[in-house]
């Protein structure tokens, strides 16, 4: 009769010469799983803390690029940190959804979520991004009740990551203060130089769109001439390739676009 | 001193692995640009070393020879990505500025080295001796070198002045070429000449000798 104790089962296993066949396999199959499993264990259980570090961090940088732009730091001191003002959009109407209270609101686990996000389809895509959540949320510094500057939260399929970023725009609300990218995962020394200061630094004074309204703003492989180009990264043509459609699609109408426009035409008031 | 003891003490100094075996240099050029940098990096390889020692020597009896790099380079990636995750937790600035080297220690020759040519055949309390011994060898040179580097780069220890530079108002003049990646090949290298003078009995025989010509013989 059969012997169904496991105990066995595993003895025999063991005792199995190391060059045979089903001992081969068998090793092989039972460290990696035992690797998996560590692996997959320590990610999980490590994940909310490495998202808090993110969200520092992802905080720290916005305060530094917001006192790191000519003037900002000045309305800064006067006014304090806290006269950096968050409101959530509504991207299909482009108002303010004031129903919701921005702090407790996460746009990423937002757009995994059908109730609250739409998935985009192929063609209006061009970020990448798959899903979009129907609200965002900007960040607008006031002076003298009048923005000074609005902060557009932006991401976008790189080469191999999601690029997430802060578009900061001028007054006018087509000048850009600054670009900070604040996560990526692009290959080490060739895109991941998006998060370089130098990089960014080329981005102040471009402009987005032309006098028609069309969205002229791009990353170009040549050197770049006139004020909506700027110079790309060598060597990493899908990461600039990825800046600029992530750009032109979340100023575009399936991102702030409408926003924007009503802003501008002062139909919404803040 | 006891066998155990000596398996630890031995490639701390006298079978260092980084300046006898020559084995985990690239990190050793990549990360030891500040001293905190080096010290997390010995940590994790530390850690990440003595547990893939014992645990590749707790099973040795039974990995298959045909498959044996894959078993043990896929017992020390995972520990990796552990190690990596958990400095991502809980010390993110660092993890920050060590970006890949970390996951890099999988391709570290000195973790192979001695799970293949220690752990594979002894047991597991002299392979965990060895393992930690062989990390705390790779960290002395780390931190050696990494003090030099930041000390003279920037005029600090752990980020406390000591060398105040003339940029701050200071007198000391920093040497921006402690700060490059050569500058790690030149202490390494006098570390190694500094052993190899203490202990001469680790300097190599020459594999070529330049044949003295005697007079009369071909020109």
């Amino acid at each position: 009769m059969a012997d169904l104790n496991p105990l066995t089962w595993w003895r025999r296993f063991l005792a199995l010469p190391n060059d045979s066949r089903v001992k081969t396999l068998g090793v092989a199959l039972l460290v990696a799983l035992v690797s998996a499993a560590a692996v997959s264990v320590t990610a999980v259980l490590l994940k909310p803390q490495q998202l808090a570090n993110l969200e520092r961090q992802r905080q720290a940088r916005m305060e530094a690029m917001i006192a790191a732009l000519p003037g900002m730091a000045d309305i800064l001191r006067q006014a304090g940190a806290s006269a950096i003002e968050t409101r959530l959009v509504d991207l299909d109407t482009g108002s303010f959804e004031t129903a919701i209270v921005p702090a407790g609101y996460d746009q990423r686990a937002a757009a995994s979520d059908p109730a609250l996000s739409m998935a985009l389809p192929r063609e209006v895509d061009i970020a990448g991004i798959g899903r979009r959540a129907n609200l965002a949320p900007v960040y607008i510094l006031r002076r003298r009740e009048k923005i000074a500057l609005i902060v557009l939260p932006v991401h976008g399929s790189g080469y191999q990551s999601t690029i997430y970023a802060y578009l900061a725009l001028r007054a006018d609300l087509n000048t850009v203060a600054a670009l900070t990218i604040y996560e990526q995962g692009e290959t080490p020394g060739l895109g991941a130089q998006v998060e370089d200061s130098a990089w960014q630094a080329l981005w102040p004074g471009k402009a987005i769109a032309d006098e028609s309204g069309a969205i002229r703003i791009a990353v170009v492989r040549d050197e770049a001439s006139g004020p909506y180009e700027v110079d790309g990264v060598t060597g990493a043509t899908r990461t600039m390739t990825g800046v600029t459609n992530m750009l032109r699609f979340w100023l575009g109408d399936h991102g702030f676009g409408p926003f924007l426009a009503r802003l501008r035409a002062g139909e919404i008031s803040l | 001193m006891t066998p155990e003891a000596t398996r630890l003490t031995q490639p701390i100094v006298a079978e260092n692995p980084v300046t006898l075996q020559i084995l985990g240099i690239c990190s050793a050029l990549a990360v030891t640009t500040s001293l905190a940098t080096a010290l997390t990096m010995s940590v994790a390889l530390t850690v990440v070393l003595s547990l893939a020692s014992t645990s590749i020597s707790l099973i040795r009896h039974h990995i298959p020879p045909s498959i044996r790099l894959i078993v043990q380079i896929t017992i020390i990636a995972s520990l990796v990505i552990v190690a990596d995750q958990l400095l991502r937790a809980y010390a993110f600035e660092i993890s920050q500025r060590l970006s890949i080297f970390v996951g890099l220690i999988v391709t570290n020759c000195l973790v192979l080295g001695r799970a293949e040519g220690f752990a594979m055949h002894n047991r597991v309390w002299p392979s965990f001796l060895d393992g930690l011994g062989n990390g705390l060898g790779y960290s002395l040179i780390l931190i050696i070198v990494g003090t030099v580097r930041e000390l003279f780069g920037t005029g600090t220890v752990l980020g406390v002045v000591i060398l105040p530079t003339v940029e701050n108002g200071g007198w000391y003049q920093p040497l921006n070429l402690m700060l490059l990646a050569p500058s790690a090949f030149f202490i390494i290298g006098f570390l190694i000449w500094i052993i190899r003078s203490w202990r001469p009995e680790q300097v190599e025989e020459p594999q070529y000798r330049i044949r003295v010509e005697t007079a009369g013989g071909r020109s």
